[in-house]
């Protein structure tokens, strides 16, 4: 129950904002090209979003009460993989937001394609190289 | 009011992602690790996310504009060409290997670590955004 409850319910809170931002302000809740308009043309409502996220997570934290993860410390893998995450959303146009929660919720077969890739990829990766220790 | 929007949207956006464990790269990396000790939780998060913006996409298509814009502003392209598959799967190794893509890194953007996965993450759109002009 609770092993897919919480990400059930986190996924749908997802999900919710994507609807406000789609129904009310007529935008995908796409969060790389979303970053990339904040960092490349100083756009406000951009930069609101992005301020939202780390505000959003605190709420969960310190009033929700859900446990902080914190991240693994090695700087190596940290700038390696940030910077191949980074090119490949700027490359592909999109990330598990825009691509996989979005787009497939359009029907974009477009998105769905990425989507596979990056799964894909991501399960690759893991087998090859293992996880965090 | 559309700042104010994008505000919420932003902050609901984050709380789902903590409240997901989509923050936790031990949750991420377990769940892309089907061939070892694979968790299957986070695939309730797409089902969920993939639940709600289906219906929101579907009730997009019968406006003919959003509430507080004259239009809908959604992406035309629906080419499938070799930017978009080894984009993806460029993303999808660095998304494995430490386990956070990017909208739970701008979470973590406050510590020392997410903040310099955040930088990294520039870096390569950037180095991307020049190399698409070529190839």
């Amino acid at each position: 129950m609770d092993a897919f409850f919480l990400p059930l319910l986190g996924g749908m809170i997802i999900g919710v904002s994507t609807l406000i931002l789609l129904l009310l302000n007529g935008k995908v809740a796409g969060i790389s090209t979303i970053f990339w308009n904040f960092c490349t043309s100083k756009n406000i409502e951009s930069a609101l979003f992005i301020i939202g996220l780390p505000l959003g997570a605190l709420i969960a934290y310190s009033i929700l009460g859900v446990s902080q993860p914190t991240l693994p410390s090695n700087t190596s893998l940290i700038l390696l993989a940030g910077f191949l995450v980074g090119f490949g959303v700027n490359r592909g146009s999109g990330c598990t937001s825009g691509h996989g929660v979005c787009g497939i919720g359009r029907f974009s077969i477009r998105s769905i394609v990425a989507t596979l890739c990056f799964m894909a990829s991501g399960i690759v990766t893991v087998a090859l190289f293992g996880v965090n220790p | 009011m559309t700042s104010l929007v994008a505000l919420s949207s932003g902050i609901i956006f984050g709380l789902g992602l903590a409240v997901s464990g989509m923050t936790d790269t031990a949750k991420v990396q377990g769940f892309l690790d089907l061939f070892g000790n694979w968790v299957p939780d986070l695939m309730f998060v797409m089902g969920g996310a993939l639940i709600v913006s289906t219906i929101a996409y579907q009730i997009a298509k019968k406006q003919i504009r959003p509430v507080l814009r004259n239009s809908f502003d959604l992406p035309q392209n629906k080419t499938i060409d070799q930017k978009l598959i080894t984009g993806s799967l460029i993303f999808g190794v660095g998304w494995g290997l430490y386990g956070l893509c990017p909208g739970p890194a701008l979470t973590h953007v406050l510590s020392q670590a997410g903040l310099l996965f955040v930088a990294a993450m520039l870096v390569g759109m950037l180095v991307s955004f020049q190399i698409k002009k070529f190839i």
